[in-house]
């Protein structure tokens, strides 16, 4: 039982609290880049969170089983980059194989996804931090989940403001990063939840 | 002669102004807002970005006829990862309060989409040179860039600019600006606005750079297409 609140705190915090984007600044430029429409800044979060995941899943065993023994830890940045361009094409392929249409509407970001500094950034501060398997996973799954949540709400929000009449040299990613700082602001707010 | 020195010098030059890779391009954008909330911080950024980036264009430069056309990514990356694993142990062993400070953001420079950027688009197609000035080029305006940016957070959110304390072979020592405190530790001023160091101070000063740019920039297509109106004018 203690695992499991310990997990689920450790998700909550790495989701909200301490947010990917608006705090640790991982994955700023698909967050700017892609979140012009709301549908495809949802497939692109969802495609993170899977890439995420997945990565955090199979390079945890390679650092520890594999690396640390060997002792040739400090290889680490190599091996995972290397890792998390494999799965995203792999994972292209499999997508492409079985679901045609989502791979259609995520074609574009996929390829993105190995250049998004969230996945390395996340396996990285993992092996670290020596965290132990359940709490690397439970630090993917929340910094994923953080991601989707906070990409599809700025979405939202620039949708709007993209058919306003702001000010002329605001226009564009001006206005964009002063939302994304009204965001932090309020995320800020979140920090003395646990 | 002259033409080719001339070339040469607009290579070094235009990753500076022209086509500064973080307000220009807008790329590399996580680092620059992660940073930041120091100057030496951002310094130390910058140079080890610049050091990653001069080797990997050299070496890609050097490599360009070798690697073949379907695999330059895979390849690119991994010699990035290299110098980037380099960069790390060599700042580990030696600047470690500034290895600590950036902590995961070295080893993120390998996903820096400048370095691959720069790899692809000039490093694989020109000669060693030319791809050592453009590294040199872009290194120093992406270092400027964050040094800018840095001296904004710096002094609004703690109103003082203290040296010393990450790079730690520089003695240390404080200028104040905005926030005063005297020899016995009381505060006898401060106007400093600590939002800016926090998070959403880098999104504030970064989108406002970025606005100050595009008005500047639209200013000057304006005043060209007037210049251009009365040229038109007088040639009828």
């Amino acid at each position: 039982m203690d695992i499991f609140v310990s997990f689920l705190l450790a998700i909550i915090s790495s989701m909200l609290i301490d947010n990917v984007v608006l705090s640790r600044f991982y994955g700023i430029c698909p967050f700017l880049g892609v979140s012009k429409k709301v549908n495809s800044a949802f497939g692109m979060g969802l495609a993170v969170v899977f890439v995420i995941v997945l990565s955090t899943v199979i390079c945890w065993p390679i650092y520890t089983y594999i690396l640390v023994p060997a002792n040739v830890a400090f290889l680490d940045t190599i091996t995972y980059i290397l890792v998390i361009a494999c799965l995203v094409q792999v994972v292209g392929l499999f997508i492409k194989k079985y679901s045609p249409s989502l791979y259609k509407s995520l074609g574009v970001y996929l390829p993105l996804i190995t250049t998004n500094c969230a996945v390395l950034g996340v396996v990285q501060s993992n092996s670290d931090l020596q965290l132990d398997f359940l709490m690397s996973l439970a630090n993917a799954l929340g910094t994923s989940v953080g991601f989707l949540i906070v990409i599809v709400i700025f979405s939202c929000i620039r949708s709007r403001f993209e058919s306003s009449n702001g000010p002329k040299a605001f226009k564009g990613l001006p206005i964009a990063l002063m939302t994304a700082a009204l965001m932090a602001i309020a995320f800020m707010g979140l920090k003395g939840m646990i | 002669m002259e033409r080719i020195k001339n070339k040469k010098l607009q290579n070094l030059f235009k990753g500076i102004i022209k086509e500064n890779p973080l307000f220009v391009s807008v790329l590399g954008t996580c680092p620059a807002l992660a940073t930041t909330t120091s100057i030496e911080g951002a310094i130390g950024m910058g140079v080890l970005f610049s050091i990653v980036l001069i080797c990997s264009n050299i070496l890609i430069s050097l490599l360009r006829k070798l690697i073949s056309e379907e695999i330059t990514t895979p390849a690119y990356i991994v010699v990035i990862a290299a110098f980037v694993t380099i960069v790390k142990l060599f700042s580990n062993a030696f600047l470690f309060e500034l290895y600590s400070t950036l902590g995961v953001f070295i080893s993120l420079i390998v996903v820096n989409c400048i370095v691959l950027g720069r790899a692809e688009a000039y490093a694989s197609k020109n000669n060693v040179l030319d791809s050592l000035l453009d590294a040199i080029g872009m290194g120093i305006g992406y270092t400027l860039a964050l040094l800018s940016i840095s001296c904004i957070r710096e002094i609004l959110g703690s109103g003082m600019i203290s040296f010393g304390k990450i790079l730690t072979f520089i003695p240390r020592f404080d200028i104040p600006i905005l926030k005063y405190v005297n020899s016995v530790g009381e505060v006898v001023y401060d106007y400093s606005i600590p939002l800016f160091v926090q998070p959403s101070g880098a999104f504030i000063v970064f989108g406002a750079i970025l606005a100050i740019i595009s008005a500047i920039t639209s200013f000057k297509n304006s005043r060209k297409k007037i210049k251009e109106k009365i040229m038109l004018k007088e040639a009828k």
